[in-house]
């Protein structure tokens, strides 16, 4: 196992790095020890941002020094428990019709398959939630089908719709607001992953799973009625 | 009858921000606040607000502003910007009372990027996560998760005013321009081969008119990294300094994407945050690398300086006005027996 690296950025900000890819057992570790410094509510931790492969911890040096903040760090990373965190398995509706799907048909053909070929490997495999990023609520799904590790666009396309599905780089991701991308849309959810003055604002948690089920565009639209109203679209279950 | 600040014109950029949104980036959603946390502060606290209180961040594109309904104090500090109340020149930073009628204009000056307009009592907004800094990429916070524009009115908590005639307010030190921003090397310094960090250090880099909110593009001499220019995403500091394939540094600045994919090769400390942001597209910067113990000890001394009272100046002749301040401050933040809603 790689040691552990504390990086400084700033003299408000550590991170604790725990390798360089993207890879589901350092995720775990990352997650686990998140859950241990936010449950030990050190003085002076302002935040933690769990990613791929590091826990960056933004604290106040002149509550908590670098050396002891590291110390307690250390401690409770040797304490973490990877195992013990509770994930849950959901179930996306996603549309991959038209006009949902802009770039499905182009991917598609990058990718040397049929669309059909596309979105039945993109709803086959249970996808993790590794980390958050970019925008609020833009979750990065790990566990893709290795047949759709699409390269990220040249020049970013025109903002895509709210409630976007996409690929890119060998990873999937679900994006709530509209922004210019260099990700691939396949279609869209009715789902909504963040309201802000929802109770909780966001749906899902890292190291959950999501699975896609394929729906037509007329179900889109009904579904999409219905989460407009705060009642969930998707289904979830605890995870076996 | 309530008190209102009115919007009476504003340029592009011109936002509700506080102290930033915090403890939300592991969601995917950006701290914000203000681009100065120092002049925001300092406008805050000679009213006697909290000093994280939202208050109004202004940018190149200047606003006008009035009152409806009663008076109420403000002040403004931040850069070196064109004030005037009814057409009558104001120092820098300044604390006065704004009464019906009057117009308090704020205008591009001699230099800086950002001025702070904060309201004694604060603004009454709906905090948004937690914050009511507002992010128009999101569309969270401030009014309506938008830039303010002519004709908004803004509702006042529980306006007080404190202050007479205007006073000019001493800014802090960090406010003052300095020979280099002050940066600690990392998190990624050891993708650069020494040769290139000595680079950055010693080169003058030009601030691009394409910075904003998120970030300062530099222009310059291109960097080299040692080897790919991508990393696997990774938390974004306040003030870290991305070197994307052009080799072309980004300073990332309050409404950062809270994670990225680019090495950083130096952060910007904490109290020279506000010293970055100011530097104006078309003007130069120079780094200068400090121990994390440098970064410590300035962020202590600046909290001892900013514990203190903010000294103030009377403007023309003046009364008790800087007796007034003195007072307020002495009670730090606790709404004094003036404070009482007026009208």
């Amino acid at each position: 196992m790689v040691p552990l690296r504390f990086l400084d950025s700033g003299e408000c900000m550590v991170v604790v790095e725990f390798g360089s890819t993207v890879d589901p057992v350092l995720n775990e570790r990352v997650l686990a020890l998140d859950a241990m410094v936010r449950r030990a509510a050190i003085p002076g931790v302002v935040e933690t941002t769990p990613t791929f492969r590091s826990l960056a911890v933004q604290y106040e040096p002149l509550i908590v020094s670098r050396e002891a903040l590291v110390a307690r760090l250390g401690e409770l990373e040797s304490a973490a428990e990877v195992t013990a965190r509770p994930a849950r398995r959901w179930t996306f509706p996603c549309c991959y019709e038209a006009p949902h799907g802009e770039d499905l048909v182009e991917v598609a053909a990058r990718l040397a398959m049929s669309p059909e070929r596309l979105v039945a490997l993109h709803g086959a495999g249970a996808l993790r939630v590794h980390m958050y990023g970019f925008s609020p609520g833009f979750a990065y799904l790990g566990g893709l089908a290795a047949e759709l590790a699409a390269s990220r666009r040249a020049h970013p396309r025109p903002p895509h719709p709210a409630d976007a599905v996409m690929i890119a780089g060998g990873l999937a991701a679900i994006a709530p607001l509209p922004m210019p991308t260099g990700w691939w849309v396949l279609g869209r959810t009715p789902e909504k992953m963040f309201v802000a003055d929802r109770d909780p604002a966001f749906l899902v948690a890292v190291g959950d799973e999501i699975r896609f089920e394929a729906i037509d565009a007329a179900t889109f639209t009904a579904l999409a009625a219905q989460a407009a109203t705060g009642i969930p679209v998707a289904r979830v279950e605890a995870k076996p | 009858m309530t008190v209102r600040l009115v919007i009476r014109a504003a340029g592009p950029g011109v936002t509700i921000q506080d102290g930033g949104r915090r403890g939300w980036a592991r969601w995917g959603v950006t701290g914000c606040g203000a681009m100065d946390p120092t002049a925001f502060r300092l406008a805050n606290r000679a009213l006697g607000n909290d000093a994280e209180a939202a208050a109004i961040e202004i940018s190149l594109g200047g606003v006008e502003v009035g009152v409806e309904g009663g008076s109420v104090a403000v002040a403004v500090a931040g850069g070196a910007f064109d004030l005037r109340l009814d057409g009558r020149r104001l120092p820098d930073a300044v604390a006065l009372r704004l009464e019906p009628e009057a117009r308090l204009s704020i205008r591009v000056g001699a230099g800086g990027a950002w001025t702070y307009l904060a309201v004694a009592g604060g603004l009454d907004l709906p905090p948004v996560l937690g914050s009511r800094a507002t992010h128009v990429r999101s569309g969270l916070g401030g009014l309506d998760g938008r830039g303010l524009r002519a004709g908004d009115r803004l509702t006042l908590l529980a306006p007080r005013d404190v202050v007479r005639g205007p006073v000019a307010l001493e800014p802090d030190p960090l406010m003052a321009a300095a020979a280099a921003v002050r940066v600690m090397l990392g998190p990624q310094d050891d993708l650069f081969e020494p040769a290139e960090i000595a680079a950055f250090l010693g080169r003058t880099w030009t601030v691009s008119p394409h910075s904003d909110r998120m970030a300062r593009a530099l222009v310059g001499e291109p960097l080299r990294h040692r080897g790919g220019h991508d990393i696997v995403s990774d938390a974004v500091a306040q003030g870290a300094i991305q070197v994307p394939g052009s080799g072309l540094p980004f300073v990332l600045t309050a409404d950062r994407q809270p994670t990225g994919g680019y090495p950083k090769i130096a952060t910007v400390i904490g109290v020279d945050l506000g010293r970055m942001a100011q530097i104006r597209p078309g003007e130069t910067v120079r780094f200068a690398a400090v121990s994390r113990d440098e970064a410590v000890a300035a962020r202590r001394a600046a909290a001892e300086r900013q514990a203190a009272a903010v000294r103030t100046t009377p403007i023309g002749g003046g009364d008790a006005v800087a007796a007034d301040l003195a007072d307020l401050n002495l009670v730090s933040g606790v709404v004094d027996a003036r404070a009482a809603t007026e009208g």
